[in-house]
């Protein structure tokens, strides 16, 4: 199962910040769907080798031109915070 | 208390491969557009939008892991490495992380002033990988908002992984200098670091020998360096502070988190950064919008044929093949592939490769440098210099004079011939010299006497004279004349 240290962990680095209640909550059901995927684990894989990708496809490219972007306006249209030119977030405090 | 160690760095760098668009969708790359106008729902991160892998960016990635002699695996993929961060919109940015393009290769450095041993850098891998945005906090407006600009997100990076192989801050240096010349022979990346093409992070630590054995010192990355010359004082500022650091503390590797500091160009320090999560903290999984690549043996092979001659074996071909010293070798080769071309028209041209390595080094390179101009864009074709060399050889035409031909040549873009006929410069003949020496002996008994009494150099007040009578006479020829005249008097 998972415990909820875990989860406050997970919460810290995706940088949500979880109430007490919200916490319990995801603890619970993120511990579901982690236990459900856990079945899997059953399985013997030993001699399966690791699966990089769930399509059976390989070498798929696009060739190196380049073409018109969006207009900034489009770009910053869905931004809760922005000024002409930039996108605008809390301060990213300095090193 | 002084006490004997060594110094073991290793150096991550980053190089943004020359492409026209981005890595996985075909905005453009070019650097100083206004902010934010080179962005798709690619590099936003916008819900349903798919990422498709650029073929020149692994071109060339694979053209600089088959000149860095990395083994090139079959099969390679892509990872989201996940870290929350507002310039990086995704919430992750796709790497590789277990199974790279290219690993186990090798850089060999050499120094011409035998500072240190030619040896084998290791590369631990080279892997391919997105670029973030930029953020830049806005002290003027608004103090309490960080402005973001996605331009850069999403373009091509190799990052290239050295193993722990440089032993001083001298060699990191050597590393980086050979390794930017190779990427710039082989036309992968401008490597300009004033634009961020090039990005170095270095890991250093101290292995000391004490009383009890061997001790190792924690390691440090040591980021924020903006030149090969800040990454050399950065370092050498690093040996000095973990010494001073263990003989205080006494504290080893293992005894407290990797460190990470950043380099503080105008105060000369190195300054602590907030720790930097655990890499298990990356979280990395296989990125399910992006397909593996596979390469063969015969794609390597093609990349190998076709690379051209590397920056190693073109200075030791020059010094083999032309005759001139390591250091020689290294200055011109270092001009690039257009200056190497020019220098070996004119070698063969003369048939001296010393002396081609002289004019090229001395006249050429400092008149480009002068008129800040490139070898296309030189006045002087290499067949000319050739030939302005081939005559000083033959003896037609002085060394003292030579420079003045060079210059007239390069104004005028007329030949030597010309040149020389204009400048009124011709061979003075044996008979012509020895009547001109007779008659400055004759004018000059006082200079005659001091040489007999044993002061050759009183010779030389007879040099202007010479030259004032015949511009066309050579220094050389009247002092080795007129000294043999004084000889057979007495």
């Amino acid at each position: 199962m998972l415990d909820r240290e875990t989860v406050e962990k997970v919460a810290l680095l995706a940088r949500l910040k979880l109430s007490d209640e919200e916490l319990a909550t995801m603890t619970d059901q993120l511990g579901k769907i982690v236990g459900y995927i856990d079945q899997l684990s059953e399985l013997d894989t030993d001699n399966v080798e690791p699966m990089a990708h769930a399509v059976e496809l390989s070498n798929v490219f696009k060739s190196d031109e380049a073409r018109p972007s969006l207009d900034r306006e489009a770009a910053l249209s869905n931004a809760p915070k922005k000024d002409d030119e930039c996108y605008r977030v809390p301060a990213v405090l300095g090193e | 208390m002084s006490i004997e160690f060594e110094t073991i760095i290793g150096l991550e760098v980053h190089v943004q491969l020359a492409t026209e668009s981005k890595l996985f969708c075909r905005c453009s790359t070019k650097f100083g557009s206004p902010p934010n106008t080179q962005t798709c729902p690619v590099c936003t991160g916008s819900p349903g939008a798919l990422p498709v892998m650029n073929r020149h960016a692994f071109d060339l990635s694979l053209k600089t892991a088959v000149a860095l002699n990395c083994e090139i695996p079959k099969f390679t993929k892509w990872d989201r490495k996940q870290y929350y961060y507002p310039d990086l919109p995704k919430g992750y940015q796709i790497s590789q992380f277990d199974l790279p393009m290219s690993q186990h290769g090798y850089l060999e450095i050499s120094d011409s002033k035998d500072r240190f041993e030619t040896k084998k850098v290791g590369i631990t891998r080279a892997h391919l990988e997105e670029d973030a945005g930029k953020s830049m906090h806005d002290e003027a407006a608004g103090k309490a908002d960080s402005r973001i600009d996605l331009n850069r997100t999403g373009t091509p990076l190799l990052e290239i992984v050295s193993e722990p192989d440089m032993r001083s801050p001298l060699e990191a240096r050597a590393y980086l200098d050979e390794l930017k010349l190779l990427l710039t022979y082989i036309n992968v990346s401008d490597c300009n670091m004033q634009e961020g093409s090039l990005r170095v992070d270095a890991n250093v630590n101290l292995h000391l020998q004490t009383d009890d054995g061997k001790v190792a010192t924690p390691i440090v990355e040591v980021k924020n360096m903006n030149s090969f010359r800040a990454v050399e004082r950065a370092l050498a500022y690093e040996v000095d502070r973990q010494l001073a650091h263990w003989k205080k503390t006494g504290e080893k590797i293992g005894d407290v988190p990797k460190q990470t500091r950043g380099w503080d160009d105008s105060a000369e320090v190195t300054k602590a950064q907030r720790s930097k999560e655990e890499s298990s903290d990356y979280r990395y999984f296989p990125d399910p919008d992006l397909v593996p690549i596979t390469t063969t043996d015969e794609q390597v092979a093609k990349v190998r044929d076709s690379l051209c001659e590397l920056p190693a074996a073109l200075r030791s071909r020059l010094v083999k093949e032309q005759s001139i010293t390591p250091y020689d070798a290294g200055v011109i080769v270092n001009q690039g592939r257009a200056v190497v071309d020019y220098f070996l028209e004119v070698a063969e041209g003369c048939g001296d490769g010393k002396q081609a390595s002289n004019w090229v080094q001395r006249d050429v390179l400092k008149n480009l440098k002068e008129n800040e101009q490139t070898i296309d864009q030189f006045g002087m074709s290499a067949t000319s210099l050739a030939a302005l060399v081939k005559s000083v050889k033959a003896g037609d035409l002085d060394n003292s004079r030579a420079g003045e031909v060079f210059e007239y040549m390069l104004a005028n873009g007329k030949d030597v011939v010309a040149s020389m006929a204009a400048l009124g410069i011709e061979k003075v003949d044996d008979s012509a010299l020895d009547d001109l020496c007779r008659e400055l002996l004759a004018a000059n008994p006082k200079v005659v006497a001091d040489v007999q009494g044993g002061n050759q150099k009183a010779i030389g007040a007879l040099i202007g004279q010479a030259k004032k009578k015949n511009p066309n006479v050579s220094p050389n020829d009247i002092r080795g004349k007129c000294l043999a005249m004084i000889a057979e008097m007495s």
